[in-house]
């Protein structure tokens, strides 16, 4: 076995030393009631080249590879610059452990360090983390955090505009807790959250109240109003952004007072990967940092006086706190983050901007050209997805387009039974001027 | 002046600079201004050799696997296989979206499929699923279910059994799913005692925690005993699989009538850390628990892979599927080991762990020393501290030997603890070279004390003052105003 270096010489000569006479001896402690008593029903095993081919043909199985996508939904198609997969691929940060021990840790505790300053700058806000497991568990997190920083309270507000995945994982990870979740209705015109369903389930019991921006749909949310609301009712404002890239062209939470701005990462420099690894990010006000779950990178020296980075506040964290730690999380996503740093340091002010500004005008270019033929969902503005509602079935139309090998978007029917024929449809850098007319030419067609 | 490659990317900038250029025209926005950003970001303006300058720099400062021995316990930092990454960057599977629909995305699925029961084959477990991001979300997820099943069952069931030796994640996890956490003290053996788990097994205990081999590196040899007791209570067994590449290919952890178990793919399956993630963290279950497993799960219908939703499950926990990319590593690694190399990898990460405890037990005080130790072994700094040297500094010094240090003050159990795991992938003379330079410390904290306790000598900073980082907090860059 080409990973494990035993000659059967050494093995041999190791047990003398050991002084035990089989490999079995060292194995006595665990009853043979508990052996392997049957020849296990796994494949044997593969040279590196056999190997490659088995695992390349089942990658093709995935025919999806080769269509053009309209799909957003969360998971972000855009374009990845060669260096940051090959200055993360350096097996120095690939193959290195949590920094616990900071002096043969500075490159992991400087990236980090760095994702942390690019992310509370993007959002605007005071603190990051060094990252979660994705957005949808940091929305999660943001509500466990809510009632750390205000106990007395229990009620949270969450609109139906919020990505659906996200809703279950924050339904799962509040069962257990004392924290009641209510659903707002999204206005049905604008597609944004509906400012008097919002303005009558507020009160001063409401712990706390989230929002998505751009939302599930797309459009961006009115944070100014909302902003309103909840200090009227001193209730904290957690916002969640899954299109980070929108961060560029938008004015950002922390101007609106967010107290936690959490969110995806994945758009900044890492594949969709079937949806994961993605890398989950977490924000917050100075005030709150002790509530703050998850790891913290901070800026020290060392005992000559020249600048350090490590591991900091991990009186919040489960091995010291133990169960009265601020979250369980240990191991996180933290190759992602360090891509997050490479990625935003080689796009840079300029071309952040310059992309998200493409990305937007892409989808209005696209609004623009279906206008003649289809209608828009909702009226709000939009960042780079937007929502259609087709005039036949929205079934037929997307076997149409993936019998053209496009994927035309998502339908919106499965989560949200009152958008019938509604697709979802996401441009990003990605969609060539040809896609876009392939596109429109078949949803013309319908 | 301060060395150049020390500086963040945002004191290498200049105004104008760029890594990137897009050449599109640029065409009006139609967003309402007041919905617009005014201010810049803050972010770095460098050009592309900057950018690899910098990260070239940053990833040498750091050690590695590739660069040597990285001995933590509990952690099964063994080789990660490249071509398990580059199989993870097939565009088959990287730029797969989440969404496709799944008669495009086969191959994917029938990795999570192949996957699930590979696992479910290697423990003995009846159902897994892959989702669970790490290992503490594995934990978590695994007491959920059984939380689900108490509850499904009209039972109201409020504490969780955890050894004093046990990961912190655990009780973190524990008290994550609404549990009161009860203590269990180790015995003089450093195993837990079913005389100890009666006395604290009442009617109200959910489950028991146990990592198996425990952080000690000793296997519990009473688990099967302690499970027939929990179950006799409608009790469940979780086993913390953390140290799972004890066991795999030789023992299964069905048998020792464990309910749930939480696989770290970061570990046992060879994926790299990445400087501390991502990983996986998949959870095997018994029968009675499958209904209540995490969503969505894959399933075979006629000859097509689908996603699908089940009425008793806990929900989701994840968005998408799981941490996909790194079960494809994993994945990967299994094709590459096969049935035989698995069972070697178990043979000989606990073969080198016992040369280890051979080597050093004459020159560092060894707790536990009743029989052979299994994955890893772990010593104390009782003998050096007779000069003032604690654990933390042969810790600093070993840098200076160009090695990572072991896991050291856990399991807290042990005073001045030195956790060692070496794993398989370690060739003997590597092995030896670590023992050598541990020898050579014990040595030094004889002769030199001083030398050792101010280490380390060679690293690319000091000793860091990490005291002054949590009193004075600086969490993010901030361009300094001029004076």
């Amino acid at each position: 076995m080409r990973y494990i270096p035993h000659t059967p010489n050494d093995i041999e000569q190791r047990l003398k030393e050991i002084g035990v006479s089989s490999i079995q001896d060292l194995f006595t402690s665990i009853p043979k009631a508990f052996h392997v008593d049957r020849p296990l029903n796994l494949p044997s095993g593969l040279g590196e080249m056999d190997l490659k081919n088995h695992i390349t043909s089942i990658s093709k199985e995935n025919k999806a590879q080769s269509y053009t996508h309209f799909l957003g939904a969360g998971a972000y198609h855009h374009f990845i610059p060669s260096i940051v997969d090959t200055l993360s691929s350096q097996g120095d940060f690939l193959t290195a452990y949590t920094p616990y021990q900071p002096e043969i840790s500075q490159g992991t505790l400087q990236s980090i360090f760095e994702f942390q300053t690019m992310i509370a700058n993007l959002t605007g806000m005071e603190v990051s983390n060094a990252c979660m497991y994705d957005g949808a568990t940091a929305l999660a997190e943001s509500c466990l955090m809510a009632k750390r920083i205000c106990p007395q309270k229990s009620k949270i507000l969450m609109p139906k505009n919020i990505h659906p995945d996200y809703q279950k994982v924050c339904q799962t990870y509040m069962a257990t807790q004392d924290i009641e979740l209510e659903s707002i209705d999204f206005n049905t015109h604008t597609g944004q959250l509906d400012l008097e369903a919002l303005s009558s389930k507020l009160n001063n019991e409401t712990l706390a109240v989230l929002v998505q921006t751009p939302n599930f749909f797309g459009c961006i949310e009115d944070l100014k109003s909302i902003q309103t609301l909840c200090e009227k009712h001193q209730t904290l404002f957690i916002v969640c952004v899954t299109e980070p890239l929108s961060l560029a062209l938008l004015e950002p939470p922390g101007k609106f007072n967010a107290d936690i701005v959490v969110g995806e990462a994945q758009s900044f420099g890492n594949a969709v990967s079937y949806g994961g690894p993605f890398v989950g990010f977490f924000t917050t006000k100075m005030k709150y940092v002790r509530a703050i779950p998850g790891r913290v990178v901070g800026e020290t020296v060392d005992q000559n006086g020249k600048r350090a980075f490590t591991l900091t506040l991990s009186t919040r964290e489960q091995h010291i706190r133990r169960e009265k730690a601020t979250s369980n999380i240990c191991t996180n996503q933290a190759l992602l983050a360090t891509r997050v740093s490479i990625y935003l340091s080689t796009l840079g002010e300029m071309g952040l901007k310059a992309l998200s500004r493409l990305n937007h005008t892409q989808a209005v270019q696209l609004t623009k050209k279906l206008s003649k033929h289809t209608k828009l969902k909702f009226t709000s503005p939009f960042f780079n997805e937007f929502v259609i509602e087709t005039k036949g079935s929205v079934q037929n139309m997307l076997e149409k387009l993936k019998a053209q090998n496009i994927l035309g978007g998502y339908p919106l029917e499965k989560d949200f039974p009152e958008l019938k024929n509604s697709l979802l449809i996401c441009v990003t850098e990605m969609n060539t001027n040809e896609d876009i007319e392939k596109l429109c030419k078949i949803i013309e067609e319908n | 002046m301060q060395d150049y490659r020390r500086k963040l990317i945002f004191e290498k900038s200049s105004e104008g600079r760029s890594a990137f250029n897009l050449y599109q025209k640029e065409e009006p926005v139609s967003i309402p201004k007041t919905f617009l950003r005014k201010e810049p970001m803050g972010l770095p303006q460098v050009s592309e050799l900057e950018v690899i300058r910098h990260y070239v720099a940053l990833a040498h400062s750091n050690f590695s696997i590739e660069k040597g021995l990285y001995p933590l316990g509990s952690c099964t930092m063994k080789y990660n296989p490249k071509i398990n990454d580059q199989m993870a960057c097939l565009p088959g599977f990287a730029n797969l979206h989440p969404y496709a629909p799944t008669s495009l995305t086969q191959g994917a699925l029938k990795i999570f499929h192949e996957l699930e029961r590979w696992l479910c084959e290697l423990s003995g477990m009846h159902a897994v699923t892959l989702i669970p991001a790490a290992g503490a979300q594995g934990e978590y997820t695994g007491l959920r279910l059984i939380r689900a099943y108490h509850k499904d069952h009209g039972l109201n069931k409020n504490t969780v059994l955890i050894p004093d030796s046990a990961h912190g994640t655990n009780p973190a996890s524990a008290a994550l799913c609404g549990y009161e956490i009860k203590k269990i003290p180790s015995n003089k053996d450093g195993i837990l005692d079913p005389k100890d788990v009666e006395k604290l097994l009442t009617d109200d205990t959910a489950a028991i925690m146990i990592t198996n081999p425990n952080t000690l590196g000793l296997f519990e040899e009473n688990i099967g005993e302690i499970a027939k007791l929990l179950h006799a209570k409608d009790a469940f067994l979780y086993c913390d699989g953390a140290n799972f590449n004890a066991l795999m290919g030789h023992t299964l952890v069905s048998k020792m009538g464990v309910d749930v178990i939480q696989f770290n793919l970061h570990k046992t399956f060879s994926t790299p850390h990445g400087g501390g993630g991502p990983g996986a963290g998949p959870v095997g279950v018994v029968q009675k628990l499958e209904p209540y497993l995490p969503t969505p799960r894959v399933q075979k219908e006629k000859d097509e892979f689908i996603w699908k939703e089940f009425p008793k499950s806990i929900g989701h926990i994840k968005a998408f599927y799981g941490n996909f990319g790194v079960l494809v590593r994993a994945y990967t690694y299994m094709c590459a080991l096969g049935k035989e190399g698995i069972l070697k990898a178990s043979q000989m990460a606990v073969l080198n762990a016992n040369i280890i405890k051979t080597k050093l037990k004459s020159a560092y005080h060894l707790p536990y020393d009743h029989k052979p130790c299994m994955h890893e072994v772990v010593f104390t700094d009782k003998k050096q501290s007779q000069t003032g040297v604690k654990t933390l500094d042969i810790a600093k010094r070993l840098m200076d030997y160009g090695f990572h240090p072991p896991t050291v003050y856990f399991p807290l159990i042990v005073q001045g603890a030195m956790m060692i795991e070496p794993t398989e992938t370690e060739p003997p003379e590597e092995i030896d070279r670590f023992c050598d330079a541990m020898l050579a410390i014990a040595k030094e904290a004889e002769t030199d004390p001083q030398k050792v306790k101010t280490a380390p000598h060679t690293t690319p900073v000091a000793r860091v003052d990490e005291v002054k980082a949590a009193r004075q907090l600086i969490l993010k860059y901030q361009t300094k105003i001029s004076s």
